[in-house]
């Protein structure tokens, strides 16, 4: 039962996870425990020699004082300084410096910029001296509040999310299961090579396919008035809308989104099947009592990132549908904050709709991590 | 995949044969279920296949082909390369064209030596304030400062209008971080261990060991960057106002599925003659779609084998 999380340390990659608490996975621990500058399997006088200059003093004081085993080597390790340990990984700490520097820009850059909600920002004064809106910097959220379009996008945002988790999320699990009944490897394979495809195109080609398959001049709707059966319209239709990116979503990614499945799938101990089936349980009693809770970690991540996700719904899909099937069907959150901030130039107005989406989805996040851990479940991270 | 770098491939192969076989105790398949599983799979790789088949058809088409069919064409009544000889004499369709390339191109580049670097750096236990480097990564994909924050940074920084503002804002994927690192963690340890021991420092062991036994990763790394670099359009959107600067994606969104006439060429409205051939502007317009199919048909088999489970799953679980 508990066949996926063995099952992927012994493929020999180990499982980081998503948080300061456990990133290292406990394999990595292990491996750890002893300095990293002699591994287990070095005989220890080897170890003066595998400092990379001469001028560190760890050799010498982790080297000869430890055995072979881990603790000891642990406790001499911590003797070194921060100024040591600086010195020692200062090439390792020098390659992390373009992402950090990226990262500080165009990520945190913007976090901090997140203040300017709480203010009536204007370009001419920037982030640091444009007036704070009244009342007690709140005045955006006030306006957001009582404005019953963002509440539209509110909504509309969360049916759609909605939809797709009843309609998206139980697709790759079914083609998984389907995929690995199949025998022979090279079907498998080649099915695989072909659903994984559309995962790489972008949202532009995936809409313009979907126009002329199941558009007014497209194949369908060709088809339909050559045999005079009328026209079906899909792809301007806002009632049907929700419906459409959904479907849109599963043509691009649902393949893509077996190979998590797939690798739970594998990891199952096949000798339980067997075992099953001696005990004479039947294909389906195999499926439900070995198969599904063999997946049911992989199932509770995903689906913690389904709904940690779930104020997130296919921005792109929305701004270049956005003509065809109005603003109605259309506005969510993220396209509320673009269209009043950057397009209708009401700056702070757009980033308190952006900051409101971003702690909102941080509580998801956490709520629905939370809840994973009450299933019993990793989730994200651990407790 | 890791299973197959790690062990020889004759032994997969075995192994791949005694899995096809099916073993003794399972029932055997009835022919009901056969049949529905054939045609679920069936379904699905029409559904993926038949519209990527008629829009490279339809581009290939000559006007009558396009009119007996009332539109996209399914079966061909005649092949030419007249659509793309005309798009490609276009010099919006042309410089877009080359302008995705080179934002493939630079910041796939750009991408793949700050994620090598950084994963690397992280990638040694108990090394000085890894955990609380990543820990600042990763914190960057549980909050982010939204669409109008962002636009002020990189436009404060002087990227409206210009290239980098396509590239610097995406170049790193704390996902994409977190899978090397992953793997550096994993598999390469003992090897490192030895090159250090040879008194390799950590430039040398990243460049002449590390990244040898990670081809495959890098691989599928490289192909995830420049995908997303090729199919970068709100970015584009937002930042580039002036269509000559256009990448390939804004000029398919535009021309094809907006139906605006394409400057330069005054055709996709009513259709254009080359030579004394006319060409259907439906198949101008999908030819402008296979442009933007093409470099991905083209990498994506190489890149294809390497997805399967090793490489990504350790990441997507965390």
């Amino acid at each position: 039962v508990t066949g996926i999380d063995g099952g992927s340390a012994a493929g020999a990659l180990p499982p980081g996870r998503l948080s300061a608490g456990r990133i290292d996975p406990p394999s990595a621990r292990l491996a750890a425990a002893p300095p990293d500058n002699g591994s287990p399997a070095i005989p220890a006088q080897l170890q003066p020699d595998d400092t990379a200059s001469p001028s560190e003093p760890i050799s010498v004081t982790t080297g000869p004082a430890s055995g072979v085993t881990g603790p000891p080597k642990v406790v001499a390790r911590n003797r070194l300084t921060w100024r040591d340990k600086l010195i020692r990984d200062r090439s390792l700490l020098l390659m992390t410096l373009p992402a950090i520097v990226l990262t500080a820009v165009f990520a945190y850059g913007p976090m901090f910029g997140s203040v300017m909600a709480f203010q009536d920002y204007s370009i001419w004064s920037g982030f640091w001296h444009s007036p704070i809106s009244s009342p007690a910097g709140f005045g955006n959220f006030q306006r957001l509040f009582h404005d019953p379009i963002f509440w539209h996008a509110f909504s509309n945002t969360l049916v759609i999310s909605a939809v797709q988790l009843i309609l998206y999320f139980p697709v790759p699990i079914a083609l998984a299961l389907l995929l690995n009944s199949v025998l022979s490897s090279k079907v498998r394979s080649t099915v695989q090579a072909i659903v994984y495809l559309p995962h790489f195109f972008s949202w532009v080609l995936v809409i313009t396919i979907f126009q002329q398959m199941l558009g007014g001049a497209g194949v369908l709707n060709t088809y339909l008035r050559q045999h005079h059966l009328g026209t079906w319209d899909v792809m301007t239709s806002p009632a049907l809308f929700k419906y459409l990116v959904t479907a849109q979503a599963v043509w691009k990614e649902a393949g893509w989104g077996i190979i998590v499945f797939l690798a739970a799938l594998a990891a199952i101990d096949q000798t339980l099947y067997e075992a099953a089936a001696a005990d004479g349980a039947g294909r389906w009693r195999r499926l439900w009592h070995i198969t599904l809770p063999g997946m049911r970690g992989v199932i509770v991540l995903m689906l913690v990132l389904r709904l940690g996700n779930a104020l997130t719904v296919g921005f792109e899909q929305m701004l270049i549908q956005r003509v065809a099937v109005g603003r109605d069907a259309s506005e969510v959150l993220d396209t509320f904050s673009y269209y009043y901030g950057v397009v209708n130039n009401n700056l702070s107005y757009g980033a308190a709709a952006g900051l409101f989406k971003g702690v909102m989805s941080l509580i998801l996040i956490l709520a629905a991590n939370k809840l994973a851990h009450m299933f019993g479940e990793d989730g994200l991270y651990r407790k | 995949m890791i299973e197959t770098t790690l062990t020889p491939r004759a032994a997969a192969r075995a192994e791949r044969r005694a899995q096809q076989r099916r073993p003794a105790w399972e029932e055997k398949p009835t022919a009901l279920g056969q049949l529905s599983k054939g045609t679920v799979l069936t379904v699905v790789l029409l559904a993926v296949l038949v519209p990527v088949y008629s829009i490279v058809l339809t581009s290939l088409s000559n006007q009558e082909s396009v009119n007996i069919a009332g539109g996209m064409v399914l079966v061909p009544h005649g092949v030419t390369l007249n659509a793309y000889r005309e798009i490609l004499g276009n010099q919006l369709v042309v410089h877009s064209l080359i302008v995705s390339l080179l934002i493939a191109i630079v910041g796939t580049i750009i991408s793949m030596v700050v994620t090598v670097l950084c994963a690397y750096g992280l990638s040694r236990a108990r090394s000085f304030g890894h955990r609380t480097i990543l820990l600042g990564l990763v914190a960057t994909m549980f909050f982010s400062g939204g669409i109008v924050p962002s636009f002020l940074v990189v436009s404060g920084l002087g990227g409206y209008g210009s290239y980098w503002s396509l590239i610097l804002p995406s170049a790193v994927s704390v996902f994409n971080i977190l899978v090397l690192r992953a793997f550096f963690a994993g598999t390469a340890q003992e090897l490192v261990e030895a090159a250090r021991i040879d008194g390799a420092g950590d430039w040398r062991t990243l460049w002449s060991v590390v990244m040898p036994t990670s081809r495959a990763v890098l691989a599928v790394i490289t192909l995830f960057y420049a995908v997303g670099y090729w199919n970068t359009f709100f970015n584009a959107l937002l930042y580039l106002p002036d269509n000559g600067k256009w990448p390939l994606q804004l000029v398919l969104y535009t021309y094809t599925y907006r139906g605006n006439n394409l400057p330069g060429s005054g055709t996709t409205g009513i259709g254009s003659y080359v030579g004394h051939q006319a060409v259907a502007p439906l198949s101008l317009q999908m030819a402008v779609v296979t442009l933007t199919l093409v470099p991905i048909l083209v990498v994506y088999p190489f890149v294809q084998r390497h997805f399967t489970k090793g490489v990504l799953v350790g990441a997507i679980k965390g």
